[in-house]
């Protein structure tokens, strides 16, 4: 077990250093950012531009650059926004706790949605209801969630009026945006526990308690449904980048003040400091959600570590 | 027993409302793009400034309405079709031949190749291709060959990891070792006897993932960072409709119509083919 770990963490941390790589690389690629920085028109001496270079290190080699942003990243220092020079760092505290508070209730939510969902289309299976859940779920699978969002809206928002249609302003603001993850989590969460409950339901336990005299709903719920969670877990912790890749667009569509937000400003105004810290942010929550998962489930299921 | 009778019996009881609508919502939307030319001339770019925003099924000339200026709405479909059909096909091809040709190298050969193929493969999956493609596409610049590359970059991965798989279920049974012993050569066996076994999961995972790139491809573009805005698209008349959302639903209703139908179609076919090939499902 210490040795899988031991495995889990190395992969982690080698995932980690490839991906800061790449940013920082891809950072390095858009050239050189001081002549934009002063294309205010005022007269700008070369002396200038190499004192603006030296203060944000552009003036060092390219491996030296990747070290000062590592050891940074360690202290917590982000570096400063090519814009007013607020820190990367503020500026992230103030953007991750509302993705994280998006990301959450959308998972949740769509557990509410596609568990029962999914166990009844188990225990159905091959029934007409069955394949209306099948359908459903491919067609959840087919919706491009930016389109969800803008339909959610024209029909929550604009023709019953009920809900805001952007924006952090109120708890109601949550709903639209959160609803359309969901959804679009829930389509493919629900053939995840459907197919692990199929599994499930034809072990011996099931036939026991059944056998005992316990009630559907207890059997269901209270035994089968432990043994469907491992996999819809393992299966979220593998799909949260896509989560986390589908909350930054929903996030643009509704303006929600979150990271994917911070990165789009960030793209637009060219302010590379900040999208950096920003994609390495997201790629370490992820990574670290993997990590713990994967450690969890190690924990839960001996067989995984012995592999 | 007669396998060939129990097949194309479950072939008729398991959903095969599936295949047809698969077929159907596929077919008419290839179809429809494809021939967007030949059925619509240049109208997708003809603006008429007296007929903006016109509502759908009023005009005969303008069924699903027009744009907000006065572009026809479904020959802009037919038309923006078309780059999503070229970034999926192109997309889901080179990552197929790169990753089926390193899959079948690391799983006939073993070895160095392997584990090197391996170690690659931990750490790309473990890669946010949203959040990269963001990075590198906002800093290079958008486009259609860096949106194309990207997606071959993050995807062959899949590929090789289940043709390593297959070709590793599939090197010692008997029929390969039989050939080895009568003596075909290496390049022989892997392209005539194992190539052909399997080809099935291949063209599964490429159906599925045509789908899932014509939808990566509208979301990039939707946010500005896909195709070029001259060019009609699907993402890219999503993104223009959104600030028309209020007066004029229809500018955004129909092109994402227009995606959800295309990859509902390849997601039912490529379903119904996992099922179909899929030999523990038999009953």
């Amino acid at each position: 077990m210490p040795a899988y770990i031991t495995k889990r963490l190395l992969q982690a941390l080698f995932v980690v250093i490839v991906v800061t790589l790449l940013v920082s690389y891809a950072i390095r690629l858009s050239g050189d950012p001081t002549a934009m920085l002063v294309s205010g028109g005022a007269a700008v001496t070369e002396q200038d531009l190499q004192n603006i270079r030296a203060g944000l290190g552009l003036d060092q080699p390219f491996h030296m650059q990747y070290l000062n942003f590592i050891s940074g990243v360690v202290k917590g220092d982000f570096g400063k926004s090519f814009f007013g020079g607020t820190p990367v760092w503020s500026l992230i505290a103030q953007a991750l706790p509302a993705t994280l508070l998006l990301s959450f209730l959308s998972l949740i939510l769509s557990f509410v949605i596609s568990i029962p969902l999914g166990i009844h289309a188990a225990v159905k299976s091959g029934s007409w209801a069955d394949q209306i859940v099948r359908i459903l779920s491919l067609v959840g699978l087919s919706f491009p969630n930016f389109w969800l969002a803008i339909m959610l809206v024209l029909i929550f928002s604009i023709k019953l009026e009920w809900l805001p249609s952007s924006g952090f302003l109120a708890y109601s603001g949550l709903v639209l945006p959160c609803l359309t993850l969901a959804l679009i989590l829930s389509a493919v969460n629900v053939r995840i526990v459907r197919s692990a409950m199929l599994e499930t339901l034809s072990a011996q336990f099931i036939l026991v308690s059944r056998a005992k005299g316990l009630k559907d709903r207890v059997v269901l719920y209270k035994h089968a449904l432990r043994n469907c969670l491992i996999p819809l877990l393992t299966f979220v912790g593998l799909q949260f980048g896509d989560l986390l890749g589908g909350v930054v667009i929903v996030e643009r569509v509704f303006n929600w003040p979150g990271m994917g937000s911070l990165a789009f400003d960030a793209i637009s105004s060219r302010d590379y400091p900040v999208l950096q810290g920003t994609i390495t942010v997201l790629a370490l929550l992820i990574v670290l959600t993997n990590l713990v998962i994967d450690i969890a489930y190690g924990i839960i299921d001996p067989r995984i570590g012995r592999k | 027993m007669a396998s060939s009778q129990t097949k194309s019996r479950s072939f008729f009881r398991h959903t095969p409302l599936e295949l047809i609508l698969g077929i159907l919502l596929t077919a008419g939307m290839v179809l429809l793009v494809v021939f967007s030319d030949v059925i619509f001339g240049t109208k997708a770019d003809m603006m008429d400034l007296r007929a903006r925003l016109l509502p759908p099924f009023v005009s005969l000339n303008h069924i699903f309405g027009t744009d907000p200026l006065g572009r026809d709405v479904l020959a802009r479909i037919a038309a923006g079709g078309k780059i999503s059909l070229i970034v999926g096909l192109l997309s889901v091809t080179g990552a197929t031949i790169v990753g089926t040709i390193a899959g079948l190298i690391a799983g006939y050969f073993r070895g160095v190749a392997d584990m090197i193929l391996m170690r690659i493969a931990d750490v790309q999956l473990a890669m946010p291709f949203m959040l990269m493609a963001l990075t590198f596409i906002a800093i290079v610049g958008p486009g259609l060959p860096i949106l194309i590359s990207l997606m071959i970059i993050a995807q062959w991965v899949q590929y090789a990891r289940l043709v390593r798989g297959l070709v590793l279920s599939l090197r010692d049974r008997e029929f390969i070792q039989s050939a080895r012993a009568i003596g075909v050569g290496r390049t022989r066996i892997i392209l005539v006897h194992i190539l052909p076994n399997i080809i099935g999961p291949i063209i599964v995972l490429m159906t599925l993932n045509v789908a899932n790139n014509i939808l990566l491809e509208s979301s990039l573009t939707f946010v500005g960072l896909g195709v070029d805005a001259s060019i009609p698209s699907w993402g890219g008349m999503l993104a223009d409709g959104r600030t028309y959302v209020q007066s004029a639903w229809w500018v955004s209703v129909f092109p994402g119509f227009a995606i959800m139908f295309t990859v509902l179609g390849l997601n039912l076919l490529g379903d119904w083919l996992r099922d179909y090939l899929d030999p523990t499902r038999e009953k």
